[in-house]
């Protein structure tokens, strides 16, 4: 993320050689057209659309014929009696998933950093990355199989010499599934970002700590750490950023009538509420933005202390 | 190779070996743990339900018993769905790579006009966009829905991929090179077909990595906007043989669901096994360029 931010100044050295003004880079702006016309259709237009949220918008009428209602769709979500319980189910399954989330890349990426082998550590690695590649359909289906009544679990809570449990339907089960499988699923490809960073630290700063006789450990402490701390930052920062942003697709599969009472999260309720019969776009879009300014703000706060506190920040 | 070398030219103290011996303990178990799932769905897919069931295959498959297998071959509906994954797969990254390897190249250059403005532009959609409804509304305003296009171009860019591929050309294209192809005259379609295009093959496999497997996995877009069973992608398929069946059932127990999960458990296993087996395959060919290419190209 560090580019956006530097590649201006990176550049400046040279300037004086490269030939700037539109006539001589047009060219340029042609290559980017189609992403820029991608983006804007895309990702643009429904931002306009955005505007329904302040209207009890009916999809026959559209936009220009939908009454305005202020802000009508926003307070009655927030007096609903949805409202609480939509809110804390997606913030604790993505904070105890960020609890856990966050610094387990970190741990396995020092650790395979700091193995000697270099075949032992791609051996790893082509392992721990392996599950990234699974969809989350087939993800979800295999928890479905694992956990099932009948599922290798259950088998073993037996040879254990407990009684089957019923994972699925049980609300208290969704969170460490959901936060469980998604660890097992990016741990590795997460930790590869550490990974580049660790492969640019300096081998002599390894050791002469050596010299001075710091041990293997305590040079992952002192030496790699450090070292990826921009990186750890800069992630952070995006983490913070995504709190209220849960991977919704994920969810939507793992919900079952029973466990809803966990299972439930701002986007499931969206799409629910939206585009499955209910029928009510505007208020589902206001619920929608909502949701996205949170993000953002979060977003904002966590970059102004980073920008305050160390010199790592997106922008 | 040579940071081993250095670093071996202190031998370690005895503390330090035992250190590396957790390490690569506690490395060993979570490999375990990664593959050991993956491992248990193959065997399970190739043995008799009734010891799946049962608990009593852990290790090998136990009575071998390829019935589920036979079954996953004569289902027509995942094959439709295969095949249309694969033509959604190919044209869409296709697509992919046209609009985002010319346009990061664009990005990355200094000299391009606006190019403060238009980074904003970009930046912006990664952390704010309009949401799923008026999303919705505009696939329906442009008449896409129930058709395969719906699957190939709203996904025509991410924007994450493309700064990642500007990130890629600013740290390993030279100004000289550049300045020496503008020189000869060279402008820059030119420069990009001849000079720059020959030296992007690990962005340009990453970037075939990155989209095609977003591709092939993607349920959700298929979920709102197709209806028509034969333009079904794969994972609709999928999330209907593995998911919906038990959603169903959830509320029954006992002998009706055992019978019905004797069935259906096998058929899971392997439809699994056959769906991912693609990139099972591709998987270890592309390791290498997405180290190169990945690790050059993100965030530094």
């Amino acid at each position: 993320m560090e580019h956006l931010h530097s590649s201006t100044a990176k550049f400046s050295t040279t300037k004086s050689k490269l030939q700037y003004g539109f006539k001589r880079n047009w060219q340029l702006l042609v290559m980017l057209f189609g992403a820029f016309a991608f983006t804007f259709v895309f990702a643009y237009i429904p931002m306009y659309g955005i505007i329904i949220a302040f209207q009890d918008y009916n999809p026959a009428l559209g936009i220009g014929g939908s009454p305005f209602i202020g802000f009508d769709n926003f307070t009655r979500f927030f007096d609903s009696f949805q409202f609480y319980n939509l809110m804390v189910n997606t913030f604790m399954i993505s904070f105890l998933g960020f609890i856990i989330g966050f610094p387990l890349p970190i741990v396995v990426a020092l650790f395979l950093n700091s193995l000697r082998s270099t075949k032992l550590k791609g051996f790893f690695q082509t392992i721990f990355n392996a599950p990234h590649f699974i969809s989350v359909v087939v993800l979800v289906g295999m928890l479905y199989l694992f956990f099932g009544e009948y599922g290798l679990v259950n088998s073993l809570v037996l040879v254990f010499g407990g009684d089957r449990i019923s994972f699925f339907l049980e609300s208290e089960w969704f969170r460490p599934l959901f936060i469980g499988s998604g660890n097992w699923q990016e741990t590795g490809w997460s930790s590869i970002i550490y990974l580049a960073a660790l492969s640019g630290v300096d081998p002599q700063l390894h050791e002469a700590a050596k010299m001075d006789g710091a041990s293997r450990f305590s040079r992952i402490l002192h030496v790699d750490l450090p070292a990826i701390f921009p990186t750890i930052s800069i992630i952070l920062i995006l983490s913070i950023g995504n709190l209220l942003s849960v991977g919704y697709e994920k969810v939507l599969l793992m919900q079952t009538g029973t466990n809803l009472q966990a299972s439930e999260i701002i986007a499931t309720y969206i799409y629910k509420i939206g585009l499955t019969g209910f029928n009510e776009p505007g208020y589902a879009a206001a619920i929608g933005l909502f949701n996205s300014l949170i993000n953002v703000v979060l977003l904002m706060l966590a970059n102004f202390t980073a920008k305050k506190f160390s010199e790592h920040s997106l922008w | 190779m040579v940071k081993t070398k250095i670093r071996s030219s202190i031998k370690d103290s005895k503390g330090d070996r035992r250190f590396h011996t957790v390490v690569v303990i506690l490395m060993s178990i979570f490999a375990f743990l990664v593959l050991y799932p993956l491992w248990f769905m193959i065997i399970a897919s190739v043995s008799n339900p009734d010891a799946v069931l049962n608990g009593d295959v852990w290790i090998l498959p136990d009575v071998i018993d390829l019935n589920g297998y036979v079954s996953i071959f004569q289902d027509a509906q995942l094959w439709t769905g295969y095949r249309n994954t694969i033509l959604y797969t190919g044209f869409g990254t296709l697509l992919n790579l046209v609009l985002t390897i010319p346009a990061g190249y664009a990005l990355s250059r200094p000299t391009l006009p606006y190019r403060k403005l238009l980074l904003w532009v970009f930046i912006i959609t990664m952390f704010f966009g309009g949401g799923i409804i008026p999303y919705f509304y505009l696939i329906s305003n442009l008449g896409l829905i129930d058709s395969p296009w719906v699957l190939i171009l709203p996904q025509g860019i991410s924007v994450w991929n493309m700064f990642m591929v500007k990130a890629y050309y600013e740290s390993n294209i030279s100004n000289e090179l550049l300045e020496a192809a503008q020189i000869d005259g060279a402008d820059h379609f030119r420069t990009f077909w001849s000079i720059i295009l020959p030296i992007s093959k690990p962005i340009i496999a990453v970037m075939v990595l990155f989209y095609a497997v977003g591709r092939w996995n993607s349920y959700f877009d298929a979920m709102l906007f197709i209806r028509d069973e034969s333009l079904y992608p794969l994972q609709i398929v999928l999330r209907n043989i593995l998911i919906i069946n038990d959603n169903a059932s959830g509320g029954i127990t006992g002998e009706d669901i055992y019978e019905r999960l004797r069935l259906a458990n096998q058929i899971k296993y392997g439809v699994i096994i056959v769906s991912s087996l693609p990139i099972i395959v591709i998987y270890p060919l592309i390791q290498k360029f997405f180290k190169e290419g990945f690790l050059v190209g993100s965030f530094k």
